[in-house]
């Protein structure tokens, strides 16, 4: 069952997309996730896929010509990092309120500056209130079998949202690593042909999509923005059931790891995650109840279930791989104590900013997390809850 | 992770360590294994220091890092000894593995009293009977698999002629010599 392979992240998105083939591809290269539309260009060369590309003068116009094509009726798809991304800004929110669902491959990279072209989560966490679904991977498998799952939930009837598909740039971008993909047929199958309600270029239903929208609608619209997201969590855990039936790999909002009777956790997102597993089961050997929390799902984000998995927990520590400056938390932190406040969770939590601008994290690092997490157990208030984790002093 | 194997390729830029860790990770993965292979990226050109690192195992990996103490390390360049740390963190029941012509003393002196096996390989030497040309990775590449035992030298070689013929698809001339090669280097990684 499935093809054994070894494959890059990149290489992974850019096969995934191969087996898609969207109508559509509009890109412009930028480092980390160059190679996707390079690769991706080869297999419209190739004649591989029949898809569209363009091959735009920047990301504002790769996403403007994703924008125009769904908004025509066909499937597009794009890749991007940090400052692309920051360039797309503008129309990453037009894509999301015209309700197109767009996909998108997003290799994270600090946003300058000053310039740097590593990893961080700084590029996804600024387009965080956009109105995209964003799913993170570990591995350059989840980046894969995200993308493969990415239009099926986009594209639903209840949903119609942009997605992208985050994944940690060089670290699994540019890593080769095992993966087992799915065969073409099988791909074709399961993301099945776009038919979208209402398309521009139906010539029995004439439509203006994007028109001036004033007090007397726009804060209805971004309401159903929302209530779209909230329906988005039953149709990706659908659709991510319908894929582990067809894969056996089990995608869930997030992946609890080793949580049955863990006292001390880590939350955390992308690569970092995995580097916390091979920790967990060391402390475990140990007998140490340690265990972590992989965000998979983080819009739309599952306030009361991650509030649900952590009531148990003594004390947890919330990674970000990207500094709000707020002086106050990172995202994902703000996220996880806001939702276990509002469930009532009482847990005390701190927040640790880490792997700002491709700063390697090691176990060493993250057992130093949970070795922390020994005396933040039993505190009502914690001093110092906004921390830094690989800072030099 | 017992059976886990960790490997840090030191090279020049240009001198093909990174291709050199990939290949490796590729005749691994050929083998059944489990493998990580990636570049530390920086601000790479021509001549300068560059790592690369390789993770080989039974099981699944899940670490994403860099690695720290590696259980075997590849010296591409022996100039190389004077400026980067190579041997920090290196396992003393591991071994370093160093492109040179110098004498077993000297390599020793210059590796910071490190404890654990030295071996050398004239892999200028190797490159230039084989190809006619200097690429120090190839010779490298099968001195690492050689001393790590990774897998067996027929096993190895059998896998690198596909490789080869895919890597070389455009030219297929020098897969002959590069096989050579490979053969050559087995040979003539030496303990010091």
């Amino acid at each position: 069952m499935g093809i054994r392979e070894r494959l890059s992240g990149n290489e992974a998105a850019a096969i995934a997309m191969k087996q898609i083939n969207p109508d559509v591809v509009a890109a412009f290269p930028i480092t980390p996730s160059t190679e996707i539309p390079q690769y991706f260009s080869t297999f419209v060369s190739n004649g591989q896929v029949d898809t569209e590309f363009v091959a735009v003068e920047s990301e504002h116009s790769a996403m403007s010509a994703c924008i125009g094509a769904e908004a025509a009726g066909a499937r597009a798809m794009t890749a991007t990092s940090a400052n692309g991304l920051s360039l797309m800004w503008e129309m990453i929110y037009i894509a999301s309120s015209l309700r197109l669902p767009i996909v998108l491959s997003l290799v994270n990279r600090a946003v300058s500056g000053p310039l740097n072209i590593h990893n961080d989560h700084s590029d996804a966490m600024g387009v965080r209130d956009a109105g995209w679904i964003m799913l993170f991977s570990e591995s350059n498998q989840e980046a894969y079998d995200n993308l493969l799952m990415a239009h099926r939930i986009a594209e639903h009837k209840d949903v119609l949202l942009p997605l992208m598909v985050c994944q940690d740039g060089f670290i699994t971008s540019h890593s080769i690593e095992n993966i087992e993909l799915l065969e073409d047929d099988k791909v074709k199958a399961f993301v099945g042909e776009y038919h979208p309600e209402h398309y521009l270029l139906n010539e029995k239903e004439p439509i203006a999509i994007g028109p001036l929208d004033l007090q007397a609608y726009l804060f209805e619209h971004k309401a159903q923005q929302g209530n779209a997201m909230k329906a988005a969590k039953k149709v990706i855990a659908e659709v991510s059931k319908e894929f582990e039936a067809l894969t056996g790999r089990k995608y869930e909002f997030f992946e609890s790891y080793k949580m049955e009777d863990a006292e001390r956790v880590i939350v955390c997102m992308n690569s970092t995650a995995g580097t916390t597993k091979a920790v967990v089961d060391e402390l475990r050997e140990k007998g140490e109840k340690v265990g972590l929390i992989k965000v998979r799902m983080f819009r739309p984000f599952p306030a009361e279930e991650i509030a649900e998995a952590l009531k148990g927990a003594k004390a947890v520590a919330v990674l970000d791989k990207s500094d709000s400056l707020n002086g106050a938390g990172g995202a994902l932190f703000e996220d996880v104590v806001s939702a276990m406040y509002t469930n009532n969770i009482h847990v005390p939590t701190v927040n640790y900013v880490y792997g700002i601008g491709g700063r390697d994290t090691t176990t060493k690092e993250i057992n130093s997390v949970y070795s922390d997490l020994n005396s933040v157990v039993g505190n009502d208030k914690v001093e110092n809850p906004y921390r830094y984790l690989g800072l030099r002093g | 992770m017992s059976n886990l194997i960790e490997i840090r390729w030191h090279g020049r830029g240009g001198q093909g360590a990174k291709t050199a860790s990939l290949l490796l990770a590729d005749a691994a993965f050929n083998t059944g294994k489990y493998i990580q292979g990636f570049p530390e990226y920086g601000p790479e050109r021509m001549g300068a220091p560059i790592t690369a690192y390789n993770r080989i195992s039974d099981t699944p990996i899940t670490v994403h890092s860099n690695i720290y103490e590696p259980d075997y390390v590849v010296v591409v360049d022996d100039t190389l000894l004077d400026c980067v740390d190579v041997t920090a963190g290196l396992k003393p029941e591991g071994a370093i593995i160093i492109n040179s012509t110098k004498d077993g003393e000297e390599l020793r002196k210059s590796l910071k009293g490190y404890t654990g096996n030295v071996y050398k390989i004239d892999a200028r030497k190797v490159s230039m009977e084989t190809l006619g040309k200097y690429f120090p990775n190839t010779p490298m590449l099968a001195a690492v698999v050689k001393v790590s035992g990774i897998m067996t030298d027929e096993a190895f070689l059998e896998d690198m002629i596909g490789s080869f013929k895919h890597k070389f698809a455009k030219k297929p001339e020098v897969i002959d010599g590069n096989m050579k090669a490979l053969e050559m280097a087995l040979k003539e990684v030496t303990k010091v």
